[in-house]
């Protein structure tokens, strides 16, 4: 036997006995899912045991190095461990912005120090990380952004407001953008740094969304004291690490327009909710849009597939983040205006059963940021034309 | 199977490529049509592509042929979509070797496949009778009669039909339009009594044919396969039709693309280059990103049909429909953004549009791939 054999039939045993009967459903929605951190109440005895016996193997961060407790894993086990998952429909342990996305920022730009600190507590999901990019002067520009970062020897002193950080009244630090040089030009004096939100000075206040829901604060900075050891990559060269981190956040938001496996498709939706008629959805406009919503689906799927598999054989560059992001955030969009017709008056019932609890017209406002957040779709425009294009 | 092409397909694209930019460019298909000419392409053209193994492609070894499979031939499609090359590539190579390879006897599939990889014989696929396809409305009958068959009907739109050295069609056995059991494939040589040819003129000057059989006796051996079981095989033939259609249409819609992406980075207006306009950029990158959405949708469909994947159907209507869709974007934003010049017959913008409506309306558009996509997926 192989050894990527053996690591199959030892993984598959190992979530046999390890993955609690609870935690083999999908998460319905984010309050389902396991975030971790110091504020975290577990949903569930099983959810805290599978958050730490999944962390004490790494496999919460599977193909980060084992010394940072990691779980070291190389391309082919982290894709074993995935389908491993899959098979059994495990759902992730955790999910985690560090895990996402500072957590590899460190791993790729990050001093020894820096790593050592922060990538085991992340792995664990002891820490919960938020982002501190936009201001309310600086969305698709975020290169105008003005919180400043005072330079006082062995510290800054951080004054400003960062918005859209993400569950900021719920996380435990902070990796956030200050304007370090207000000589320089705009990109070139930006420091990427991290703090405690606990720090004084950082008050984060929860913004309420459309959709009735608050996944997002504005977090006002004032005074707060940042250690320059806490700065990740050179001081004044935070851009770069921004441009990367932006590029995993338009991966994962741009992965929005694929449905879960298993879900139900629109054209099954519908059928249930308008009937059928000589195998046909009764209401045959409706059907029109949908199976259109369906092929686009269907081809933004194999896209991911595709560009995934050329990536892997290293063949060119193929569609670009910017592409995926902007695709799969307007056929999100897409999708769920859909399902508020198939779901007809019901579908915009604010609470109560029969719209599932006021779900259906909750996400569907809520995907409206989608193709805003992350670099909204008219950026994602402007980099394919300007990048892939070479239109000035 | 992993989503990419290998190095040997790689290598048939390339040399497809330089092939076709050479004997058969879009200046030929102008030519060609200046001419007057009945067949769209010049008279050495596919002995060339004979030559280079091309009419071979599908046909399995066993019967002389070189079984590349479809994401090979697929390559060429595309670039013949880039150059609009006009050959018996599509009616001969694509359609008649699948026809008969999927229900012909050996004996016949031993003749017939040999003489297409061998060059020796065209043929022209006659199914559709009307304005819009409609596979299982077949009403040309082919009654027993004697030793053979009586067959008497009209057919349309047939690719190839008024150049090609043997017909086959698809004829009713038994049923009634509207059913699919009762369908059977003969093949016939359209210079026999009773067989009309009547060359009709479209927008992309290709070689389309109405033909009519008055009284047309054919012998028992012009039955390809069992009598009245031939719909399977129609039906497996059209979707590889349709899967290399819509590897055409991704040829036309690149190559629109490229073509227009040049132009905006050449042409002035107000001063400054029109690819500078944010209003432009918008649109050419919203098109580009459609494109790699086709390029997906393609390749998976070929790839199925190399797997004989159950699935092929759905993902054949899944590529043919959304290459309708962009293929239509394309050509239009190609003269929109070319502004008057594209509206000229002297541009070629022009001739990609009046290929692309037609390769896409061929059997079944979008209306008739997403009816029958959402009706595979069950609604």
């Amino acid at each position: 036997m192989s050894d990527l054999q053996t690591f199959r039939q030892e993984t598959r045993l190992w979530l046999e006995e390890n993955c609690p009967p609870s935690m083999r459903f999908p998460v319905t929605d984010s309050d389902d899912a396991c975030w971790g951190g110091r504020n975290w109440t577990f949903k569930s005895e099983e959810q805290k045991q599978w958050l730490e016996s999944m962390a004490a193997r790494g496999w919460t961060a599977p193909d980060w190095p084992a010394e940072y407790g990691g779980g070291g894993l190389n391309k082919a086990e982290s894709k074993i461990l995935k389908e491993e998952m899959a098979r059994i429909n495990a759902r992730s342990p955790l999910d985690s912005f560090g895990i996402w996305m500072i957590g590899p920022a460190l791993l790729k730009f990050g001093s020894e120090a820096l790593k050592q600190q922060h990538l085991p507590p992340i792995i664990r999901g002891e820490i919960r990380w938020c982002q501190g990019y936009s201001e309310p002067g600086a969305g698709s520009d975020l290169a105008g952004l003005q919180a400043r970062g005072e330079d006082r020897g062995d510290h800054f002193i951080a004054n400003g407001q960062k918005v859209w950080t993400s569950y900021a009244d719920k996380c435990d630090w902070m990796f956030c953008l200050l304007r370090t040089d207000v000589e320089a030009k705009k990109q070139m004096g930006i420091s990427l740094v991290l703090f405690d939100m606990t720090t004084p000075g950082v008050t984060p206040k929860p913004i309420k969304l459309i959709s009735g829901s608050s996944p997002f604060c504005e977090t006002f900075l004032d005074n707060v004291r940042v250690e320059k050891d806490q700065v990740v990559g050179e001081i004044n060269q935070g851009w770069t690490i921004a441009k990367y981190l932006l590029t995993h956040e338009r991966e994962m938001i741009g992965g929005f327009g694929l449905t879960d496996a298993g879900s139900e498709t629109l054209g099954q939706l519908a059928a249930n909710s308008l009937g059928v008629a000589d195998g046909r959805i009764a209401n045959s406009i409706l059907r029109g849009d949908i199976l259109k919503w369906e092929i686009d689906g269907a081809a933004f799927a194999m896209t991911a597939e595709r560009v995934t598999d050329e990536v892997k054989s290293g063949h060119g560059v193929g569609a670009t983040s910017a592409m995926l992001k902007y695709a799969g955030t307007e056929l999100n969009k897409r999708r769920y205006e859909l399902m508020m017709k198939i779901d007809g008056s019901d579908a915009m019932i604010w609470d109560g059963a029969n719209s599932n609890g006021g779900w259906t017209p909750r996400t569907w406002l809520r995907t409206k940021g989608n193709s805003i957040e992350g670099g909204t779709s008219e950026v994602q425009l402007n980099i394919i034309a300007k990048n892939i294009l070479g239109l000035g | 199977m992993a989503m990419v092409i290998n190095e040997e397909q790689q290598m048939l694209k390339e040399s497809a490529q330089g092939f076709l930019a050479e004997y058969a460019p879009l200046a030929e298909v102008r030519r060609q049509r200046d001419a007057g000419s009945e067949k769209g392409y010049a008279d050495n053209l596919w002995t060339q592509m004979v030559d280079m193994g091309w009419a071979a492609i599908l046909v399995p070894e066993a019967y002389g042929g070189l079984a590349f499979g479809h994401v090979g031939m697929g390559q060429i499609v595309e670039q013949s979509g880039r150059t609009l090359s006009a050959s018996p590539l599509f009616a001969t190579a694509i359609l008649g070797v699948t026809a008969i390879n999927h229900c012909a006897s050996e004996g016949q599939k031993t003749e017939l496949l040999g003489a297409i990889a061998a060059g020796q014989i065209t043929t022209a696929l006659a199914v559709d009778e009307n304005i819009h396809h409609a596979p299982t409305q077949i009403s040309t009958t082919a009654t027993a009669s004697g030793q053979g068959y009586l067959l008497n009907g009209n057919k349309r739109f047939v690719v190839d039909g008024s150049t090609a050295d043997r017909l086959i069609v698809a004829a009713r056995t038994a049923g009634d339009a509207g059913d699919s059991e009762g369908v059977s494939l003969f093949i016939v040589d359209p210079a026999i009594a009773g067989v009309e040819v009547q060359r009709t003129e479209m927008v992309d000057c290709r070689n389309y044919a109405t033909i009519s059989f008055n009284n047309v006796v054919v012998p028992e051996s012009a039955l390809l396969g069992e009598e009245g079981s031939g719909f399977a095989a129609l039906s497996a033939t059209l979707d590889v039709g349709n899967a290399f259609l819509a590897a055409e249409l991704l040829g036309i819609a690149q190559e629109t693309f490229d073509t227009t992406l040049r132009y905006l980075k050449e042409r002035k207006q107000f001063g400054v280059l029109i690819g500078s306009f944010q209003a432009l950029q918008h649109r050419a990158a919203h098109w580009w990103s459609e494109i790699e959405l086709c390029k997906s949708v393609v390749l998976k469909a070929l790839q199925a049909l190399d797997k004989g994947d159950t699935k092929s159907p759905l993902l054949v209507s899944i590529a043919k429909a959304k290459l309708c869709e962009v293929s239509e974007l394309a050509t239009n934003e190609a003269i929109q953004m070319h502004g008057g010049i594209g509206m000229t017959d002297e541009y070629d913008i022009g001739f990609f549009i009046k290929r692309a409506r037609p390769a896409a309306m061929l059997f079944g558009g979008y209306s008739y791939h997403g009816d029958r996509f959402a009706l595979l997926s069950g609604y």
